[in-house]
C-alpha cells in the first residue's frame, strides 16, 4: 500500500501523524494500517511501517518459547561424528572453545556474540519489554533497551549457523558416520521463530505504550 | 517544489532510531538529541563517505589473504590437506552436493564480491549526485544489509568441523588463518554498509522524472 505524500504546509504540531522514509528522506503522512499491511515508501520502495498481525501476548508467549529452544540449542549437541567405532559430538559450546585453543581467538569471540551473547540478550530484553506492553505500559529501561534492540541489529547469526550445521554435515557424510543430535532440532525450531520475529516492526511499541505518570 | 517534499526541505528530521519525526530549529548538526529515544539525529550520517570507504578499503585488503591463504586444514593418517574457501566449494560440488556448492558459493564469494561492487557504485555515484536509478540504488543498498552477514557461513562451517573431526591420528580438522580474515572481511563489510547513508542517493540533483 502506498501513502500519499503530503503537501508542504505540514507544520511541527503535527509530527505525530508523519512518517519519514530513512532511505530517502521523503515525508508521508501517516495511515492508519490494518492488521497485515505493510506502508511503503511512494518514493523509493522502503517499508515505512508494518502492522504485525500478532499481539503483545502472543508475541510474549513465542519469546518464551524461543528462550525455550534456545537453551536446548546451545546447551545439547549438534551432530555426533562415528568413524571405527569412536564418536565424537560437539555443543555450540565446544564449538567456540575449539576455535579458541586452535589460535582463531577472533573466529571464537565473533561465535560466542553473535550465537550466543546477543541473541540471548535480544531475547531477554524483548521479553522484559512484551511483559509490560501487553498492558500498554512501558517497562522500566524501556528507552535504553529499544536503542539497544535497534543497535543489535543483523548482528544475531544464528540462522546463518544453522545452514552453517546443514553444510559441515554434507561435508563430514563423505569420511564419517553423521546422526543429527537433538541441539540440530531445536536450531530448526528457533529458525523458525527467527522467521517469524523478522516480520514484527519493533518501532511501533514507542507508539503502542505509553509512560506511566509518576 | 518537487511532488514528494524531503524532510530535509521541510526542516525536518526522522530519528534513525525510533522513527520519530523532529523539527529542526536551526540547531548544528550533531547538536540535536530525538527527544523520544534519546539518540543523536543527524541530516545525515556524520563522514559517510569517509568512514565507508575506509572500511570497505579494509575489508577488501582482508579479502585477500583470506581467499588466498588456506581456511581449513584436514589431517587423516599423516595426510595433510589445506583447503581454501574455492577448493572447499569445488569438494562440494565434486564430492557431496552440487546445490549446497551454489549455496556456499553465493554465501563465500557471490556476496562479498557484490557488496564491494554494489557499495563502491553507490558511494561513486552517490558522490557525484547522479540521478541515474535511483529507486534501484536504494534497493541495492537493502540487498546489501539483508543478505550481509549471510557470509558468516564458511567460518561456522570451519568452526563446527574443527570441534567435531577430533579423532587424533586417524582424523583431524584444524582452522588456519585465512577463516580469521575471512571473518574480518565480513565484519568490516557489515560495518561499512552501516555507515552508509542511503539518502545520499537521493540528494543532488533534482529528479527529471517525477
Amino acid at each position: 500500500m502506498d501513502l500519499s505524500p503530503p503537501d508542504a504546509t505540514t507544520d511541527a504540531t503535527a509530527a505525530q501523524a508523519l512518517l519519514i522514509c530513512e532511505h530517502c528522506d521523503t515525508v508521508h503522512r501517516r495511515c492508519p494500517l490494518a492488521k497485515g499491511e505493510v506502508a511503503e515508501c511512494a518514493r523509493c520502495g522502503a517499508v515505512l511501517e508494518r502492522c504485525r498481525g500478532l499481539g503483545a501476548n502472543t508475541l510474549l508467549a513465542l519469546i518464551l518459547t524461543a528462550l525455550l529452544v534456545f537453551a536446548q540449542a546451545t546447551l545439547w549437541p549438534i551432530v555426533t561424528l562415528g568413524l571405527n567405532g569412536q564418536h565424537v559430538d560437539a555443543t555450540l559450546w565446544d564449538v567456540i572453545h575449539t576455535m579458541w585453543t586452535d589460535h582463531s581467538q577472533v573466529v571464537a569471540v565473533l561465535a560466542a556474540l553473535t550465537l550466543f551473547v546477543f541473541p540471548l540478550c535480544k531475547i531477554f530484553m524483548l521479553g522484559w519489554l512484551l511483559l509490560y506492553a501487553r498492558s500498554g505500559r512501558r517497562a522500566p529501561g524501556f528507552r535504553l533497551l529499544m536503542v539497544t534492540l535497534h543497535r543489535l541489529g543483523p548482528w544475531t547469526m544464528s540462522e546463518v549457523f544453522v545452514l552453517g550445521a546443514l553444510v559441515s554435515i554434507v561435508k563430514a557424510h563423505l569420511y564419517f558416520d553423521v546422526q543429527p543430535d537433538p541441539g540440530i532440532y531445536a536450531y530448526a525450531a528457533l529458525m523458525l521463530l527467527i522467521t517469524i520475529f523478522a516480520g514484527v516492526d519493533l518501532t511501533r511499541l514507542w507508539d503502542e505504550t505509553r509512560e506511566e505518570s509518576p | 517544489m518537487s511532488a514528494w517534499p524531503r524532510a530535509a526541505e521541510l526542516g525536518l528530521i526522522g530519528c534513525h532510531v525510533c522513527g520519530q519525526v523532529c523539527s529542526m530549529t536551526g540547531a548544528d548538526d550533531g547538536a540535536l538529541a530525538c527527544p523520544r529515544c534519546g539518540s543523536t539525529l543527524h541530516r545525515r550520517k556524520p563522514a559517510a563517505y569517509a568512514r565507508c570507504w575506509a572500511l570497505l578499503l579494509a575489508a577488501f585488503l582482508m579479502y585477500i589473504p583470506a581467499n588466498i591463504l588456506p581456511i581449513m586444514r584436514t589431517a587423516s593418517l599423516g595426510d595433510i590437506d589445506d583447503n581454501t574457501i574455492l577448493s572447499g566449494v569445488v569438494e562440494l560440488w565434486v564430492k557431496g552436493s552440487p546445490g549446497l556448492a551454489v549455496i556456499v558459493f553465493c554465501a563465500s564469494i557471490v556476496v562479498p564480491m557484490l557488496k564491494f561492487l554494489a557499495l563502491g557504485t553507490l558511494l561513486i555515484s552517490s558522490r557525484r549526485g547522479s540521478n541515474w536509478a535511483r529507486r534501484q540504488r536504494t534497493q541495492l543498498y537493502r540487498l546489501v544489509e539483508l543478505i550481509g552477514y549471510w557470509s558468516m557461513l564458511d567460518v561456522f562451517v570451519v568452526a563446527l568441523l574443527t570441534a567435531l573431526v577430533r579423532f587424533g591420528y586417524f582424523s583431524l580438522v584444524e582452522p588456519l588463518p585465512g577463516v580469521v580474515f575471512f571473518g574480518l572481511t565480513v565484519v568490516l563489510t557489515m560495518f561499512a554498509s552501516m555507515c552508509f547513508d542511503p539518502r545520499l542517493i537521493w540528494d543532488g540533483k533534482e529528479d527529471s522524472d517525477d
